[in-house]
């Protein structure tokens, strides 16, 4: 640095920080190279960057993933697809029900199995449940990545709520198997409407504490604002898709954009990344949300505020689900051993992490010849190496911590 | 564009390129010859009237009984509407490509270039399949040959464990790794 | 013993050497965040409010293995991992103990039949002191593992060795 380092530089020091260059030729640094290994806490699983390191810029962040390859597309040639949803719940674990929800409607497509009306709306209510859930938890981790561990108590409070739901319909915790072909395995509780209206009244005026509490608060924003700013063009090169795409301004949803399922019966509003100053569509009787300055469309601060505003508009999803939901059956009855087609059926849903695709390919037998699932966060960390160059080291966990992955679905 | 719009359109611009053409079914789909796939995925992508911009998939099949390795490439075209900035963008098409190649000596031209989501895609499909990507960013050489590099599997694992005729491995490293009853391949 | 009773003030506690040093040890086991699949989010939601780890006093989860005593391998091990799990078991310091958490760590979970890629059972790489069944394991059985590996500690003693090393590789 500069020879003289009185409090009166200190403006043109701290000028030189905005700077991506080091120029002094006091400072010489070499190239490091910094393993942030599979075992870090920051990395929201076992994912291993390797970081080209000058000083505290970093030049290139190679991901290398395979930790958790856990052969599930091998598996799903040799088990029946009843028997096959469990394992699409350890994919994406925490948006089990998601999961689920996406391979049962693959398969019943290409099987043509006809769903009961009941069990359609059962399935939205578990899986817009299970998008709060998994939202709570990628904003309670990204607070405690970036410093913050009081949103991770609250957020963890609040999901424990959810899984006292799944818990009455289903019995598990975490890895559900709810939704399966068919149908979903049991019906809903007696007062299961009840508690979930109950918890959504509970619920939804806890966003906007969350946003006073992590979103707008000072400290976050400098860190997550302007950072790993990925504009709209590379995100859909890139294959980019859920948040991470719409916090780049791209309006797409493939609840509202191809419908799946029974979405089309529900009104609802996307958010997308917004300049300063700019008011996501929240629900009408909750306080208006802003973008605060600073921010980028695109940017870190961006991707995580979509999925913040996603959770008010999955309550009102669940609402109207809820007022809708039929009697009837939870399930058809699909024989042991139905012969799925020689025909290939590829199907994406909309995950909490973007767009969940599965490609079942069968030929005549019960078991699927070729299963094969896209899971949306290896897509959308495949972009890594592109945004964290020339960016400081505290901003590796800031980025991947706001691309939200799940190592379960990148490796399979 | 409907599928069999699409397919129309490509037959006439590729007559040579495009081997086989399956409309009836859930997926539909056209084949395309391996050599001639980049092109055919310029034209893809840049055609104003296709505008297939992201690529959604990209899976191996391996086919034993004919011989043969498929890469099956799910395309969409996304653009924004034309009502502005605060409308949904629109699913214009959906498409898929397949590419058949011989089961001893896959390689099909990388299409990297073209969809950068490719990269990690091929990756994973020379890792579990073999098939291999030519010209791909991210080649290593190795007593294989130019392949891509592996993704999944540890950067020297022997064989391509998707394949039908894949036999598990009976320890790696020193650690045991069998099934049941050290048999290389699951009985049920 | 009749010299000595009596003779002393409410404050004074006799005990002997091991029973305080695995007093202490059993009411500070450190864990470190070793979270590689599923398991490692019911172990997060073990170290939240609800079910707080901390009234056990292992809530001070430690990033580094140099400074945890307890390793919760959270997850399914692969052989890509697994060297990575004997380093990181190399490094920690004695006494340490491993606690095997969810199917995939006791034999292979759901995983075993056809997972070419899966290590079955984490004890094939490291040695195991306590094994928590469940897919995943319900955070009151891993607080039921962590009550056990405090039994467990509690019959230590200093004059004998009871934890195992492994010669160092990888």
């Amino acid at each position: 640095m500069a020879a003289d380092t009185t409090l009166d530089s200190l403006p043109d020091l701290l000028a030189d920080l905005d700077r991506p260059t080091i120029e002094s030729s006091d400072l010489r640094t070499e190239e490091m190279l910094v393993n942030m290994g599979p075992q870090h806490p920051s990395t929201h699983g076992v994912l291993r960057l390797v970081l080209r390191t000058d000083g505290e810029m970093v030049l290139e962040a190679v991901p290398h993933i395979g930790y958790l390859h856990r052969c599930a597309e091998k598996i799903g040639e040799n088990l029946q697809p009843y028997q096959f949803v469990p394992k699409t719940d350890r994919m994406d674990y925490l948006a089990a029900m998601n999961n689920n929800h996406v391979f049962a409607l693959a398969v019943e497509k290409l099987a043509g199995i006809a769903v009961p009306e009941r069990a359609k709306y059962i399935r939205i209510i578990m899986a817009e449940l299970n998008r709060i859930a998994s939202h709570l938890v990628s904003f309670g981790t990204y607070g405690l990545d970036m410093g913050a561990f009081t949103p991770f108590l609250y957020a963890f409070r609040e999901r424990e709520y959810i899984l006292d739901l799944f818990e009455a319909a289903c019995g598990a915790r975490l890895t559900y198997s709810y939704i399966t072909i068919g149908g979903v395995t049991f019906d809903l509780p007696e007062g299961f409407v009840d508690r979930c209206r109950e918890f959504l009244d509970y619920f939804e005026p806890k966003i906007d504490e969350y946003n006073r509490l992590l979103s707008y608060n000072h400290i976050f924003t400098k860190r997550t604002a302007n950072v790993g700013v990925i504009r709209a063009e590379d995100a859909i090169r890139w294959g980019l898709t859920g948040p991470c795409l719409r916090g780049s301004g791209v309006k797409w949803d493939l609840r509202k954009c191809l419908p799946y399922d029974i979405y089309d019966r529900f009104t609802f509003d996307v958010p997308v990344g917004l300049p300063p100053g700019g008011e996501p569509p929240v629900p009408p009787g909750m306080p208006k949300a802003r973008v605060p300055p600073g921010v980028v469309v695109g940017d870190a601060w961006n991707r995580y505020f979509v999925r913040v505003i996603e959770m008010y508009w999955s309550v009102q999803i669940i609402r109207q689900a809820l007022d809708q939901l039929p009697s009837g059956d939870y399930r058809t009855k699909v024989p042991r051993n139905v012969k799925l087609p020689e025909a290939s059926v590829y199907l994406e849903g909309e995950n909490p992490r973007g767009q969940l695709g599965f490609l079942v390919v069968g030929d005549g037998n019960p078991i699927p010849y070729r299963v094969k699932a896209r899971g949306p966060s290896f897509c959308n960390l495949s972009i890594t190496t592109h945004v964290c160059r020339n960016c400081l080291l505290a901003d590796v966990p800031a980025i991947i911590g706001s691309i939200d992955v799940v190592l379960g679905e990148v490796d399979r | 564009m409907t599928p069999e719009e699409i397919a129309r359109l490509l037959q006439d611009t590729f007559p040579d390129a495009i081997t086989d053409v399956a409309m009836g079914t859930p997926q539909p789909y056209v084949v395309v010859a391996a050599v001639r796939w980049p092109q055919v995925a310029y034209f893809l992508r840049d055609d104003p009237r296709l505008g297939f911009n992201m690529l959604r998939c990209l899976s191996g099949v391996d086919r034993p009984a004919k011989n043969e390795l498929e890469a099956v490439y799910d395309l969409i075209a996304m653009r924004p509407a034309d009502a502005g900035p605060d409308a949904y963008w629109l699913a214009a098409s959906v498409f898929a490509v397949v590419v058949r190649v011989d089961r001893a000596r896959p390689r099909i031209p990388s299409v990297a270039g073209v969809w950068p989501a490719a990269d990690w895609h091929e990756r994973e499909a020379y890792d579990l399949f073999g098939i291999v990507f030519e010209g791909h960013p991210d080649s290593v050489e190795d007593h294989d040959g130019l392949h891509p590099r592996r993704i999944l599997c540890p950067d020297d694992w022997a064989g391509y464990p998707l394949r039908k005729d894949y036999l598990f491995p009976i320890e790696y490293h020193g650690i045991p790794g069998t099934t049941e009853y050290e048999m290389p391949n699951p009985v049920h | 013993m009749s010299w000595i009773e009596n003779r002393f003030e409410d404050g004074l506690i006799v005990t002997s050497l091991d029973w305080a040093i695995n007093w202490a040890r059993q009411n500070s086991i450190w864990p470190v965040t070793f979270g590689i699949a599923c398991c490692a989010i019911e172990m997060m939601a073990t170290g939240a409010s609800r079910f707080d780890i901390d009234r056990f006093g292992a809530g001070a989860f430690r990033p580094t293995p140099r400074q945890a005593d307890l390793m919760i391998v959270a997850g399914t091990v692969t052989y890509k991992m697994a060297s990575r799990v004997k380093r990181l078991y190399n490094q920690m310091a004695d006494p340490k103990y491993v606690m095997a958490m969810g199917a995939c760590t006791v034999g292979g979970g759901p995983y075993f039949k056809h997972g070419y890629h899966v290590v079955k059972g984490v004890d094939l790489i490291i040695p195991v002191d306590i094994y928590v069944p469940g897919c995943p394991p319900r955070p009151e059985a891993l607080l039921e593992g962590l009550m056990r590996l405090q039994d467990k500690i509690r019959r230590e003693t200093i004059a004998r060795k009871t934890t195992v090393r492994e010669n160092d590789e990888w």
